[in-house]
């Protein structure tokens, strides 16, 4: 076994998953979103493997370094990220419903990865700037902050299709109610918001000692940081001024809007230190 | 309130609103992505070249072409910053007293009407299980207050009451965040400066205005190194540096990239490198109809005699990189040739390619066969006494955001009431300042735990 074959597999994993998922929500059957799940960790095994072989296979390419550094790295990063979020959420919060539309998120960032001809797969060596103990804090706590946040935008999805009075039997009667996907929108934009703290604040430090200056507006800094507004503006709503439902569930969509352009846009559309991903 | 509030007031009361707050979030959010898209302090040529003379005239006007310190930007900063304060004095001169209370009160009636609560029945009476219910509530939540109303006992506890000031933390960190990055604009400097291999420098040159800036002691560079990887990528550069002070040397010490040397509040940084202008090279002088070559070795700014008194050839520079007609030439010397009865002409000898003067065909070609290839290292040097706010504020914001998300004030009461036919009935109830669902799901838990525990009775 090595990594491409265990990422492959992961790949095909995970779309396995979401299949099961989405005939779990379209023919209301409560035991295929059991079997997606169990499907769901399988992928993450493969997945988690698949990350752990390219560490080791950079060590038997004579220059060892984490598998944490170029688009390619972090799209399967960042689907790892959701797919350990997503299980333990379901396993903490007893609900499946929404599993129905994160995991298409975390099928597509993995596939994303291995099929844009754009993004190459091979594992190069690490020019001088990324070589720091900090480039694995930053990059580990910056995508569990999106993790985090591609899961809030995921219940936030299922409030605004989910209609207000769904009858029992709706497709939609499956998702959970209202009140449930308001706190756990809430507590996966607390959990996001907690590590894109810590991601922007390591990425600081780093630029620090790199550099020698903490903040220097990169683009990427800066959007990061406009996303940082976005879920303070969402936690101050929310807590201080009584937003719930609905309003609510746009602002965690913009929050994530910022997210993907933080990640994808700067590197398309914008130039800046970051251009590694 | 009055309707005729004072001015001071009414000013009070409009940064007292969190209101407020989101605005200035929302405008620093979308103001923000301004300067991401527009081109940042390029010049103006650039900016007329990209967006047209109009456009150039909006971004002098609204300092676009570095908004991040356009004085609106920074206003709206300060305005946030007043916003907090005067927020934060009236929230905590209104919650001080239910963080650090005189004495502690509860209401059971809050706690028994809850939604929440959880009850268990048990055949032993009161008496029997007041003391083992208080040790269990006593280690679920701390000290345990016990009362008796009519002839049901009471137990109540609470914990965390302190976390209600988690969000003066994140708040605080904010203020110190920005006050420590005043204090870097104010006191600090970014500088960058090169060094050959071999000299030293006292003075290094301000990263926007290139004013030079003297430093307490010299930087020198012994030597720059460049290592690659077989695919030709980079893969460590690395300068070893002496400092100077008071004409002694007082430290030698290698620096990397992302290995920067810190000396009295200086931090010195290796950002780049390349080649140094050499001090000579080795030249060959081939005169064309003779056919004779000598080769002789020539300090940059020598001139030489050329044969037969022919005329004269001064060595009068170099350049790194030499740019012919769109082609990169590189490293490439150049001299001036004054023959007699012509025109001085300027000429390059690109090192690399030996017969680049033939092509001129000239009386004389020129070639430099040898030179010593030094490089200069390209440091970035920078002192901001600011920045230990910063990680303090870094420090604060982590712990704020961790005590206000995952932290909660909670209070607990365990409330035992004898039944008519016997036994006793344990309701538990519990209220948080946080997440009720939490709190659900807790008080779940804690009933099962009490269960088992009463078993043992
Ligand atoms: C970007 C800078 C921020 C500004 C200007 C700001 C401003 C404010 C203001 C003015 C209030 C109301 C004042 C009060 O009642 O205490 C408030 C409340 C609050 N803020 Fe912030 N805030 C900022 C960042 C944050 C962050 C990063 C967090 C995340 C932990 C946060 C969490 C809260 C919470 C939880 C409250 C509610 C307070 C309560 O429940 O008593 N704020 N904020």
């Amino acid at each position: 076994m090595n990594s491409s074959f265990a990422l492959s597999s992961a790949t095909f994993i995970y779309g396995l998953a979401t299949v099961f998922y989405i005939g779990s929500f379209a023919f209301k059957q409560k035991k295929l979103a059991t079997i997606g799940f169990l499907v769901l960790v399988t992928g993450m095994v493969f997945n988690t493997a698949g990350i752990g072989f390219r560490w080791i296979e950079s060590y038997q390419m004579g220059f060892g370094r984490a598998p944490f550094t170029n688009m390619y790295e972090s799209l399967v990063f960042f689907s790892w990220t959701m797919a350990v979020l997503y299980i333990f959420v379901e396993l903490k919060y007893k609900e499946q419903g929404f599993g129905v539309l994160v995991s298409p998120l975390i099928f597509l960032s993995i596939a994303y990865a291995s099929f844009d001809p754009g993004i190459s797969s091979t594992i190069n060596p690490l020019i001088p700037a990324l070589k720091s103990n900090w480039l694995i804090a930053h990059v580990v706590t910056c995508f569990l902050g999106y993790a985090g946040f591609a899961l809030a935008f995921g219940c936030s999805l299922m409030y605004l299709i989910k209609p207000g009075q769904a009858s029992k039997d709706s497709i939609f009667s499956r998702l959970p109610d209202g009140e449930v996907i308001d706190e756990l929108t809430y507590q996966m934009v607390v959990f996001g918001f907690l590590f894109l703290t810590i991601g922007i604040i390591t990425g600081a430090v780093w630029a620090n000692s790199a550099w020698g200056k903490y903040w220097s507006w990169d683009p990427k800094e800066t959007w990061s940081l406009i996303t940082w507004f976005v879920y303070a503006i969402f936690m101050h709503l929310r807590m201080m001024r009584g937003w719930h439902g609905k309003n609510l569930a746009l602002v965690s969509i913009v929050g994530f809007m910022a997210v993907m352009f933080t990640y994808f846009g700067v590197n398309f559309l914008l130039s800046g230190l970051h251009s590694y991903g | 309130m009055k309707n005729q509030d004072t001015i001071p007031r009414q000013i009070w009361v409009f940064f007292c609103s969190v209101k407020l707050t989101v605005y200035i979030l929302v405008l620093l959010a979308v103001t923000s992505i301004i300067g991401t898209v527009v081109l940042q302090n390029g010049s103006p040529q650039q900016y007329i070249d990209l967006y047209g003379k109009g456009m150039y005239n909006l971004i002098k006007v609204f300092h676009i072409d570095d908004m991040y310190h356009a004085w609106w930007f920074l206003f709206l900063l300060l305005l946030l910053c007043i916003n907090l304060v005067v927020c934060s004095v009236e929230r905590l001169s209104l919650i001080w007293k239910t963080i650090f209370p005189k004495q502690v009160r509860f209401h059971p009636d809050r706690f028994l009407k809850s939604t929440t609560k959880q009850t268990v029945t048990v055949e032993h009476n009161p008496d029997q299980i007041a003391d083992s219910c208080e040790t269990w509530l006593s280690r679920q939540a701390g000290p345990v207050i016990r009362q008796k109303d009519q002839n049901t006992t009471l137990l109540y506890a609470e914990k965390g009451r302190w976390t209600r000031l988690g969000v003066f933390v994140v708040h605080a960190s904010v203020l110190l965040l920005l006050a420590g990055a005043l204090v870097g604009a104010m006191f600090g400097f970014k500088a960058s400066v090169r060094i050959d291999e071999g000299g030293q420098i006292r003075q290094v040159f301000a990263a926007k205005t290139r004013e030079p800036i003297s430093l307490d002691f010299a930087i020198k560079c012994n030597e720059f190194e460049v290592k690659f990887y077989n695919t030709g990528a980079p893969e460590e550069f690395r300068s070893n540096l002496t400092i100077i002070e008071n004409g002694q040397e007082s430290l030698t010490t290698d620096i990397r990239v992302n290995h920067p040397l810190r000396y009295k509040g200086i931090n010195i940084f290796q950002s780049s490198y390349g080649t140094a202008t050499p001090d000579a090279a080795v030249l060959s002088i081939v005169d064309n109809q003779t056919g004779d070559e000598i080769t002789r070795t020539l300090q940059v700014g020598e001139t030489i005699t050329l044969p037969d008194d022919q005329g004269s050839f001064l060595l009068q520079g170099f350049l790194p990189h030499f740019d012919f007609r769109g082609h990169n030439l590189e490293e490439t010397f150049f001299g001036k040739v004054s023959l007699a009865g012509e025109p001085e002409i300027q000429i390059g000898l690109p090192v690399k390619f030996p017969t680049f003067d033939k092509m001129r065909k000239g009386r004389f070609t020129f070639v430099i066969k040898d030179f010593e290839k030094r490089y200069y290292t390209g440091l970035q040097v920078t002192k901001d006494p600011g920045v230990w706010y910063v990680y303090a504020g870094f420090i604060m914001m982590i712990l704020g955001c961790w005590i206000t998300f995952f932290m909660s004030h909670q209070s607990y009461l365990v409330a035992l009431q004898p039944m008519d036919e016997g036994g006793t009935c344990i309701h538990l109830a519990g209220r948080t300042n946080r997440s009720s669902q939490d709190m659900k799901r807790r008080l779940a838990r804690m009933k099962t735990h009490l269960e088992n525990q009463l078993k043992k009775v």
